[in-house]
């Protein structure tokens, strides 16, 4: 992949000032005492990374001792800073229109790039795609805070693309940029649900309005993915990989507790990756639950029972509590304040949210659920046998079919027509119902509860097909309660 | 808003006119058509008083059930919006989530929307102004969701203000418009808000002095209405945004749930799901709910309107089978409540004992008369001797009903008592006998005698077996239901009841002197309990009764047998139904007919019933005539889609011919009846699909013998262009009604969409 991104770099023939290349040869002139790959290698250990501590990121053009703040903020993600800060060049030279940087979710992209921005003062707007529902919103920011409000006012009420330009251009003739402006754009990957001419024009923005502009993407999806069809202008990829266990040590261990030494933190930090690393890399993830347990780590140091170098005794204590963790409120069973009152309480067992599954239904209902289970997953033509008082000659035997091996549970539901879900509500309920008004909205009802799932969608008026949502589990729950058995009328169970 | 009518399109609603214009209209419409008109007026008078008052009285339960889980939802917004400002490190380090209640409501989705009125009221009222509630259908979008929520938020507090705050309306109506619908926009808006309320005197606002009170920052809440019909996609977008914001804007949730809390993790991936911090709270279920509605409303005296025990019979199976919804029943309730007094002349007399006195003076000879014709009345004058005089005399009539109204209220005020000892005497017994429930135990008493039951029975002879313990807090929990009552017969029946518990106790004191053979006799009945087996039970009842029978008993089983006899008595002093009881038609709505037809429509089997046997139709539709203002030539059917309920009006054109000979004799289709009936009839002949040539020729044979042409003739049957066009006309209604549909397999065939024949 290192490969192919240097191709792009040094591709011949585009009019924006060669700095990049150059600044990256000056940078790897720079490395020349690391592994043969220095640019996109990750730091291999703990013994080279010192090599790489605070002081080597510097750049002609910025401030020293920002850049050393800088940094000291970036532990472990030194070679992208590094390639990133040299992509930029010098605050007034011109960067490259476009960059891709991708990684795994809190693989430090955001924060890289933020701590680039906020310490080293450049010009800059950030904007969440999630948070453009309309194109508009995101020209309006852009405009904004490059230009003031004003600028902003000029765009007309539903601002097509060009609108955009055109404003942006005009503006920046006025005042034409000292530095680059970067534009920022987080979770790139919802660009590919926008207009189809957004994101070809975004990756040539310099270009089109003539301006020291950058556009960097923010995506945990590769660019392979992106690229429209119709073909685009490359950005340069820049790849994130994922923290390994001893970074994620590393960076874990710096936010240690004030009233606590930094080894103490260091160990816990330990301990939690043993239990955690296996299941979960995500470092948000493994901060909060550093954060949300740590607490329950002290209280024997906090107690004065244990001392605070007594690694093996305080393992033997946080070890179960972690594993509890890591049942509940790792998966948001429990939520953290309920995690933490439970500590508080030692009361016993919470149940999760997913031990909730009881609902209780009308009896109708109820039926209407079961009759739709069964028309999921019984093949059709089994009807006649389950509900047919005299099927006749039909015996189990010979309507099994040989190659009908593989169970219908495994396969999932299939949708049936309306007719066949009453005629099957109708066997099987016990008793006489008039085809009222409410058991057809009953059935509207248990779509909008996400038991029954309309399948399709354009013929509403005769026959809407639908599928049934639910577990086998709990349709037998609810079948329990009306004294249905319905293993007996599932032709898997046969 | 609602209409009443049936069909879509574009309605204006003038800004209401003033009450008592408004009334009036009510009246009108109440009058019209009323049955015994005289007294009307009078009747509607009483029927809105009860209504309001079982309105208010609706509400204020509703508030009471609702109060606890709203008090521990308040504690949690109180709690969060408290918690967030902590500067320690844990809280720092901490993702920081959204706070979010998991509200579980159940599947009764018509009652949530006034469980959620009086949350958001009371959060606006005690925690904080910003309280945005979304429903589902109005966010089908992440840009409409955006959209209500700023509007929401932001109009609710401009909505409140003075003219200070219209001027910041104007500017927030600007900003909207310039940073179009971000939340950017509402978290400035926020800030300004905040900042402002903190800056103003406490003196001079006097509702937000609670916020001011209790933290600067007031979160920020938005109500999820129905979690399940939200489109996740859009969900999890705003979600990710909202977590955008979280460190700048006190936001919190609350989804309500109809299902259960796990659709919740259907519903959200994890990496969504961890951005929130779910608190779960569980309402109350809905059968509880009714069984306090009807507590409250039907079981008891202080209401003299009545239902029916069938009538009961068909709201609750509604309620149970159908919806659960507790508006509803109350609904069924109201439409009980206007029909008694629209169709009962004598209801008049349905109110409190002295306003009844007074409407008995009030009754004409009309009325009198009615009460003569009444089949109560008629049953209790045989019963009397001088039937003469109450025949023709009218005065001495009046009298007698005072007399029997007075009766009639006494037994109310005597019947709910003794049923509720009743039910709490045998709701606990194995395998409830009389029911689990106590509305079960007032159907069957509504029904019939009670005692004349087997189960009344065998409960009697569960109570005879119970120990002394069990008998004596029984007993005792009736004399507290008993306690309140005041009614002579039931005070006299606490002073007896009373003794019996004295008798019992003193057993007590005198068992411990020298402890009887008793003592190690523990209660059979618990042991029953468990082993619920009908065979079992029947067994030890035998057992029991043998061993009854060869021993002597001791005292405290003779005082037993008394306590059993004495409920016994009460019972049939006072649970008789009130069908014997003389006038109950004044107080009893009993058509429980015309309240399930209201109620649970079923379009489908009328739809049918009018094609097939049009004549009763149209019939009545002549005695109507132009009364209501429909043309005689056509009927509205309302129809209702199989899976959406959509409301549309279809008007068949009936060709009435002049000899209106629609009814045949053997029940097969009458070549007279409107073309629509000819082609069903038809058309149920044909199997799955049907040749429309075929289908034509028929239509055309039979309508050619309608019009009396002689069969013989050349023309006969011939298809000319009218009839062409009539039956296509037919047709198409057909197929608009769903009966048929176009398919692609052969062109010139339909396929029936029903199954069944002739
Ligand atoms: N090298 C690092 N040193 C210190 N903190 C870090 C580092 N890398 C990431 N973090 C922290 O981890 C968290 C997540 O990182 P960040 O938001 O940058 O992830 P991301 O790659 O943008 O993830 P996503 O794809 O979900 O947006 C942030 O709070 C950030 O402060
Ligand atoms: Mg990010």
């Amino acid at each position: 992949m290192h490969q192919s991104a240097e191709n792009e770099t040094c591709a011949p023939a585009k009019s924006y000032p060669r700095k990049v290349v150059f600044s990256i040869c000056a940078h790897i002139q720079q490395r020349e005492m690391s592994p043969p790959e220095p640019v996109f290698v990750t730091p291999a250990g703990g013994g080279s990374e010192q090599s790489w501590m605070a002081g080597l990121l510097e750049h002609p053009g910025y401030d020293e001792e920002r850049l050393r703040r800088v940094s000291e903020q970036l532990s472990c993600r030194e070679v992208q800073a590094g390639l990133l800060l040299s992509l930029m060049g010098q605050p007034q030279q011109y960067c490259y229109p476009s960059l891709f940087i991708y990684g795994h979710r809190a693989s430090g992209k955001s924060h890289v790039v933020n701590v680039f921005m906020k310490d080293l003062e450049l010009p800059h707007v950030t904007v969440s795609c999630v948070e453009c529902v309309s194109v508009a919103l995101l020209f309006e920011k852009v405009l904004r805070s490059f230009f003031g409000c004003d600028a902003a006012s000029l765009l007309p009420r539903s601002p097509s693309l060009s609108d955009f330009v055109r404003i942006y251009r005009q503006q920046s003739s006025q005042s034409p940029a000292k530095q680059t402006r970067y534009i920022v754009m987080e979770k790139a990957e919802l660009l590919r649900d926008a207009d189809v001419n957004l994101l070809p024009a975004l990756l040539r923005l310099q270009e089109l309005v003539k301006d020291n502009v950058s556009v960097i993407l923010l995506s945990e999806i590769v660019w392979d993915k992106f690229r429209p069809n119709t073909g685009c202008f490359e950005p340069l990829l820049l790849h994130f990989p994922d923290y390994s266990k001893g970074e994620l040590q590393q960076i874990l261990s710096t936010d240690r507790h004030p009233s606590y030494s930094a080894e103490f933190y260091s160990s816990y930090i330990n301990i939690l990756l043993g239990v955690f690393y296996p299941v979960c890399r995500d470092l948000r993830e493994l901060r909060h639950l550093a954060a949300l347990n740590f607490s329950k780590f002290c209280e024997p140091v906090a107690a004065g029972k244990v001392k605070e170098m007594d690694t093996h005794k305080l393992w033997k204590n946080i070890e179960p509590h972690l594993k509890k963790a890591m049942q509940t409120v790792y998966l948001r069973e429990v939520s953290s304040l309920q995690w933490e009152q439970m500590e508080e309480h030692e009361s016993g067992a919470l149940r999760g949210l997913s031990a909730h599954t009881h609902v209780e239904l009308p009896y109708y209902s109820k039926f209407l659920l079961i009759a739709a289970y069964l028309a999921s997953y019984n093949p059709a033509r089994t009807d006649k046998r389950f509900f047919l008082k005299h099927h006749g000659k039909i015996r189990k035997t010979n309507f099994l079919k040989k190659n009908e091996k593989t169970s219908n549970h495994l396969l999932g539901p299939k949708p049936f027509p309306l007719d066949r879900l009453l005629a099957v509500f109708y066997s099987v309920v016990d008793s006489r119902v008039a085809p009222t008004a409410s058991i057809f909205s009953q059935i509207s009802s248990l779509v909008t509860l996400q038991l029954l799932t309309l399948v399709s969608h354009d013929d509403q008026l005769d026959t809407p097909k639908y599928k049934c949502a639910v577990s086998l589990d709990f349709i037998s729950a609810i079948s329990r309660t009306v004294n249905f058995d319905i293993v007996k009328y599932l032709y898997d169970f046969l | 808003m609602a209409t009443s009518s049936f069909s879509r399109g574009c309605f204006v609603f003038k800004p209401s006119a003033k009450k008592k214009k408004m009334a009036v209209g009510l009246e009108r419409y109440f009058t019209h058509g009323c049955e015994g008109s005289e007294s009307s007026e009078v009747r509607f008078k009483i029927c809105l008083d009860l209504w309001n008052k079982v309105k208010m009285e609706t509400e204020a339960l509703q508030d009471e059930l609702n109060r606890n889980i709203l008090d521990s939802l308040l504690e949690f917004t109180r709690k969060c919006s408290s918690t967030r400002d902590h500067s320690d490190w844990a809280s720092q380090m901490r993702a920081s989530e959204i706070p979010t209640a998991a509200l579980v409501l159940g599947v009764n989705v018509p009652d949530h929307d006034m469980t959620f009125q009086s949350l958001s009221d009371l959060l606006r009222h005690s925690v904080t102004p910003h309280v945005a509630s979304l429903q589902a259908k109005e966010c089908a979008a992440l840009k409409h969701l955006m959209k209500r929520v700023l509007e929401r938020l932001m109009s609710t507090v401009v909505a409140v203000g003075d003219e200070e705050e219209e001027e910041l309306q104007q500017t927030d109506t600007e900003l909207q418009k310039s940073v179009h619908c971000s939340l950017t926009a509402l978290c400035d808006w926020y800030i300004s808000k905040t900042k402002k309320s903190s800056c103003s005197t406490p003196g001079k606002k006097r509702s937000s002095s609670v916020v001011d009170g209790q933290h600067q920052q007031p979160p920020v809440v938005i109500i999820f209405k129905d979690l399940e019909a939200f489109n996740p996609r859009v969900l999890q977008d705003f979600i990710l945004i909202c977590s955008r914001y979280i460190q700048r804007l006190p936001l919190m949730f609350i989804f309500g749930i109809a299902t259960s809390p796990s659709t919740i993790q259907h519903m959200l991936p994890n990496s969504v799901s961890s951005l929130l911090c779910i608190e779960l709270f569980q309402s109350l279920s809905c059968t509880q709910h009714l069984t306090t509605v009807i507590d409250k409303l039907i079981l008891t005296s202080s209401f003299p309107f009545k239902l029916s025990g069938k009538v009961m019979q068909v709201l609750v199976s509604i309620f149970l089978y159908h919806d659960f919804s507790v508006r509803n029943f109350i609904k069924g309730l109201q439409l009980a409540l206007l029909e008694h007094f629209h169709s009962q002349p004598l209801s008049s007399l349905c109110c409190r004992k002295n306003e009844a006195r007074l409407n008995v003076q009030q009754l004409g000879p009309a009325d009198l008369e009615r009460i003569r014709q009444l089949p109560s009345f008629k049953r209790y004058l045989k019963e009397q001797e001088e039937q003469d005089n109450l025949m023709t005399d009218d005065a001495h009539l009046k009298d007698l009903c005072q007399k029997l109204i007075k009766d009639l209220h006494k037994y109310h005020k005597n019947y709910y008592p003794i049923l509720r000892c009743l039910h709490c005497l045998t709701s606990s017994l194995p395998r409830y006998p009389l029911g689990k429930q106590i509305r079960e135990l007032h159907l069957i008493c509504l029904e019939k005698n009670v005692w004349e039951s087997e189960d009344y029975q065998s409960a009697m002879k569960l109570l005879k077996m119970l120990a002394k313990d069990e008998l004596i807090s029984l007993l005792q929990t009736c004399a507290e239901v008993l306690q309140p009552v005041r009614s002579k017969k039931m005070k006299n029946a606490l002073v007896q009841l009373e003794e019996l518990l004295a008798k019992l106790k003193l057993l007590d004191a005198a068992a411990e002197v020298g402890p009887s053979v008793e003592e190690n006799l523990t209660s059979p009945v618990r042991n029953l309990q468990k082993k619920t087996d009908l065979f079992q039970l029947q067994k030890m009842l035998l057992e029991m009764n043998e061993s009854r029978r060869s021993k002597r008993m001791s005292p405290f089983e003779i005082l037993r047998n008394e306590a059993v006899e004495f409920v016994d008595s009460l019972v049939k002093n006072h649970l008789s139904p009130p069908e014997s009881k003389p006038l109950y038609e004044v107080c009893y709505y009993t058509s429980s007919a015309t309240v399930r037809r209201h109620l649970n429509a079923t379009p489908r089997t009328s739809i049918q019933a009018a094609l097939s046997s049009p004549y009763s139709y149209i019939q009545e539709l002549k005695e109507r005539g132009n009364d209501r203002r429909m043309g005689s030539d056509s009927v509205l059917v309302v129809l209702v889609d199989q899976n959406q309920a959509v409301y549309c009006g279809v008007k068949f054109t009936l060709r009435l011919s002049a000899n209106n000979s629609l009814k045949t004799e053997d029940g097969t289709v009458s070549n007279a009846a409107p073309d629509i009936c000819i082609a069903y009839k038809l058309h149920l002949e044909c199997g799955r699909l049907i040749n429309l040539y075929d289908w034509l020729e028929a239509y055309s044979t039979v309508v050619s013998a309608a019009e009396g042409s002689n069969p013989d003739s050349d023309g006969f049957g011939k298809v000319d262009e009218v009839k062409h066009a009539r039956f296509i006309r037919a047709v198409s209604e057909l197929e608009f009604l769903g009966f048929i549909k176009a398919t692609r397999k052969k062109t010139d065939h339909v396929a029936r969409l029903t199954w069944g024949g002739c």
